[in-house]
């Protein structure tokens, strides 16, 4: 029984979220991007947000950053690196405790005001409360897996979680065999972050894969949209100018009217 | 040069009488939704006062509009790109809603429910976002009406600059305007600057700035951006919304609502062409009392054939050149010199402009305070009236502002001499720098203002753009879901109707 639990928590249920969240995130955006939305609420309470929000984001990132590179590289590139498993475990837990600390202090702010402020709480979906609460969580049981790491500094369980994640992306269907005696509170962490990309196509999250960082690239700053085509000389049923006049199938047609459109 | 057509509006501040017909218009017709109750796309300010939202015109607390740079670049006042992205997870420049005010309702079902009560029932006001029973409304969005409140608060009204509050304060009862607001639509707009997603832009036809609701994300930098404060940010729907300037209206060839309803006729609306290539430099130029004459450079002559040549060249109607010969605004702004740009200091070249109302000069004459000649007050010898309406029109520079006041005095002597004493009078339009011709035209636009001569608007010729026969029949019984974002349950992230009905006014008999 326990091994049939730890192959569906550790061995097809992260399949099932990647896939959720790839193919969500694919399928709201391409139906319905007026949903897609950070969904502030700074605008009806500052309050707590201006250092919550900040300590909160900037953790999170340094976070969501040190795990994906610590985990998804393969092994043998640290190897190659030279980095000691013991010293990426003490960078680990040193980058990973700071961040982590102030993420927490930035969610409990934010948790605080979405579940006492009326203000928050009355414009608030019950997913946006149950995000926080669940990130809330996620960051508890994060900054509680350091009293475990810090009896395993040589980086034994650490490079146990790598194999997994190296495993998984390799499709190796021994992977989740590696979890098997690892402490709980890094089981919960695995199965509530996998969890969180899960719900995310579903919540505000979505906001994550919008990072406007294209914004830098804009080239100056104003952007003007115009609905006279570049071709003015073709058109779908009048042809090129001069020619006979050409019709498509309905659905060419309305293709072209469609990509035409664009900007009115 | 690179010639573009904008719809651009004056409003006559001299004949605005302040019964917000036009902003209960507009709200009726855009904002009575859930999350805008609070937005009022247009708005009437009794100035002087702080105005809607609170402090708008304090750009050093709220950092909306651009700054030059000692390099002679212009950059958002916010900061650049990267310093707005670094804003990105709390905007501290971000006013809160009570900055505008906490929107409300009253129980008004309680009046008609009530069981026999001791003492008369009465509604009381309940929050719009909570439900909950608000004790005292203390703000909302026409609080200074008709000079509400003490002078004291009203006197941080920016535009005191260089004026001794004190005297003012003495004689302020002489001068009260009203300034109806909307968006700008500018031709250098700063919240389109700020727009991390991209997600507004300015309309090559018709210059009509626009959020395009699928794109934003709701990263609030436009509402700090706009100096305005003419960018709302809908706090159901988390994206930000502005006044469209009614634009399924204008390209039919109709005014806005705003200007349709206007009981005064103080509104106009025509085509202004301008040169896209000169904005940049116009924009720049160091000195911001040169704002306004640098603007006016952009605006193109449309009776100048070789303007109307690179207008057709980019694709603009001649049914379009000639609304831009007959229009108002053109007429007003560059032939006439009587309408200025809000606040041209704030560096986005806005294409709302207004007349300077002639009520301080009037008053004041009347009560024998100043010299005048054949009726003609002096205008000049009003040194704070005129000091206040340069810091709202031309950035302090009083000369644009005497001249134009005197136009419009010497339309009114010129037209009195005329009809009441049956004289006329050639050496009133001399005197400043007008023809007879000029003057009586300014009198049937401005005094008569008829529909036809107020609203010159081309329709938007979509015809030419797009092929209707290609659209036919192109949209089902789906409409591909109109964009309301919460009329049903979604799999994504919807439904929170909830909220709505939590909303009601709950008819709890008081104990």
């Amino acid at each position: 029984m326990t091994d049939f639990i730890n192959q569906l928590a550790f061995g097809w249920y992260p399949y099932l979220a990647v896939t959720v969240l790839v193919v969500g995130s694919i399928l709201r955006f391409d139906s319905n991007q007026y949903s897609w939305r950070s969904q502030s609420s700074q605008f009806l309470r500052r309050r707590q947000m201006v250092l919550g929000s900040n300590l909160f984001h900037m953790g999170i990132l340094v976070l969501l950053m040190g795990h994906f590179v610590g985990l998804l590289t393969p092994i043998n590139v640290f190897d190659a690196l030279g980095v000691s498993h013991s010293f990426k475990q003490t960078t680990a837990l040193v980058v990973g405790g700071i961040a982590g600390f102030f993420a927490y202090i930035g969610c409990t702010l934010l948790l605080h005001r979405r579940l006492f402020d009326t203000r928050i709480r009355k414009s608030s979906s019950v997913g946006d409360i149950l995000v926080l609460i669940l990130i809330w969580l996620q960051l508890t049981l994060g900054l509680l897996t350091t009293w475990w790491t810090l009896k395993h500094l040589d980086g034994s369980e650490m490079v146990k979680f790598m194999s997994w994640a190296n495993g998984m992306l390799r499709l190796d269907p021994a992977a989740p065999e590696i979890l098997k005696d690892v402490a709980l509170v890094y089981k919960l962490h695995i199965i509530l972050g996998l969890t969180l990309f899960l719900i995310t196509p579903f919540t505000r999250l979505v906001h994550i894969w919008s990072a406007p960082v294209w914004f830098l690239l804009r080239p100056g700053y104003q952007i003007v949209r115009t609905r006279r085509s570049k071709h003015t000389a073709a058109s779908p049923t009048r042809g090129p100018a001069g020619g006979a006049p050409s019709y498509g199938g309905p659905t060419v047609l309305r293709q072209m009217a469609e990509s035409g459109q664009e900007g009115a | 040069m690179k010639v573009r057509a904008q719809i651009a509006m004056v409003l006559n501040l001299d004949k605005c009488i302040g019964c917000h017909t036009c902003s209960i218009t507009c709200k009726n017709v855009w904002t009575n939704r859930e999350g805008v109750e609070y937005a009022w796309f247009n708005n009437v300010e009794t100035k002087p006062g702080i105005g809607y939202p609170k402090d708008w015109e304090n750009q050093d607390r709220w950092k909306g509009g651009w700054v030059r740079r000692k390099n002679g670049k212009i950059v958002p006042r916010q900061g650049a790109k990267w310093r707005i992205l670094s804003k990105i997870f709390a905007n501290p420049h971000l006013p809160e809603i009570d900055d505008f005010y906490e929107p409300y309702t009253f129980e008004y079902e309680w009046l008609q429910s009530a069981p026999e009560l001791q003492a008369q029932p009465t509604a009381r006001p309940r929050s719009l976002i909570t439900g909950e029973k608000l004790n005292k409304i203390e703000w909302s969005g026409n609080w200074e009406d008709m000079l509400g409140g003490e002078f004291e608060k009203r006197s941080h009204d920016y535009n005191f600059d260089g004026v001794q509050k004190e005297i003012y304060g003495q004689f302020e009862k002489t001068f009260m305007m009203y300034l109806p607001r909307l968006c700008e639509h500018c031709l250098n707009p700063a919240c389109l600057a700020s727009c991390p997603s991209g997600a507004i832009y300015k309309r090559a036809e018709d210059g009509i700035v626009l959020i395009d609701q699928e794109k934003c994300r709701g990263w609030r930098m436009c509402v700090s951006g706009c100096p305005y404060k003419k960018i709302y940010y809908n706090w159901a729907t988390g994206k930000s919304e502005k006044c469209i300037f009614c634009y399924p209206r204008i390209e039919t060839g109709q005014p806005t609502v705003c200007s349709e309803t206007c009981v005064g006729r103080i509104r106009y609306l025509g085509v202004v062409l301008y040169d896209a290539d000169r904005i940049d430099s116009a924009a720049s130029v160091e000195d911001p009392k040169d704002l306004y004459p640098a603007q006016l450079d952009v605006f193109l002559d449309p009776n100048d054939v070789t303007v109307q040549e690179a207008a057709r060249a980019e694709g603009i109607t001649d049914q379009w050149l000639e609304a831009a010969m007959r229009s108002p605004v053109y007429k007003m702004a560059v032939e006439w010199k009587i309408a200025f740009p809000l606040h041209p200091e704030y560096r986005t070249l806005p294409m709302v402009w207004y007349v300077p109302p002639l009520s301080p000069i009037q008053s004041a004459a009347e009560a024998g305070k100043m010299s005048v000649q054949d009726g003609m007050p002096d205008v000049r010898s009003l040194r704070i009236p005129l000091r206040y309406l340069a810091n709202l029109l031309t950035a302090g520079d009083e000369e644009p502002i005497a001249a134009a006041l005197e136009r419009m005095l010497a339309m009114r002597a010129y037209m009195r001499a005329k009809s009441v004493e049956g004289r006329i009078d050639e050496s009133i339009p001399e005197r400043v720098g007008l023809t007879r011709a000029r003057i009586e035209e300014m009198y049937r636009i401005m005094a008569l203002a008829a529909y036809e001569d107020r609203y010159v608007i081309p329709t938007a010729r979509r015809e030419l753009d797009e092929d209707a026969y290609v659209l036919r029949g192109s949209s089902g019984f789906g409409f591909r879901e109109g964009t309301q974002g919460r009329t049903k349950v979604n799999l994504f992230g919807g439904g929170a109707d909830k909220a709505r009905a939590k909303r009601e006014p709950r008819l709890d008999i008081p104990s």
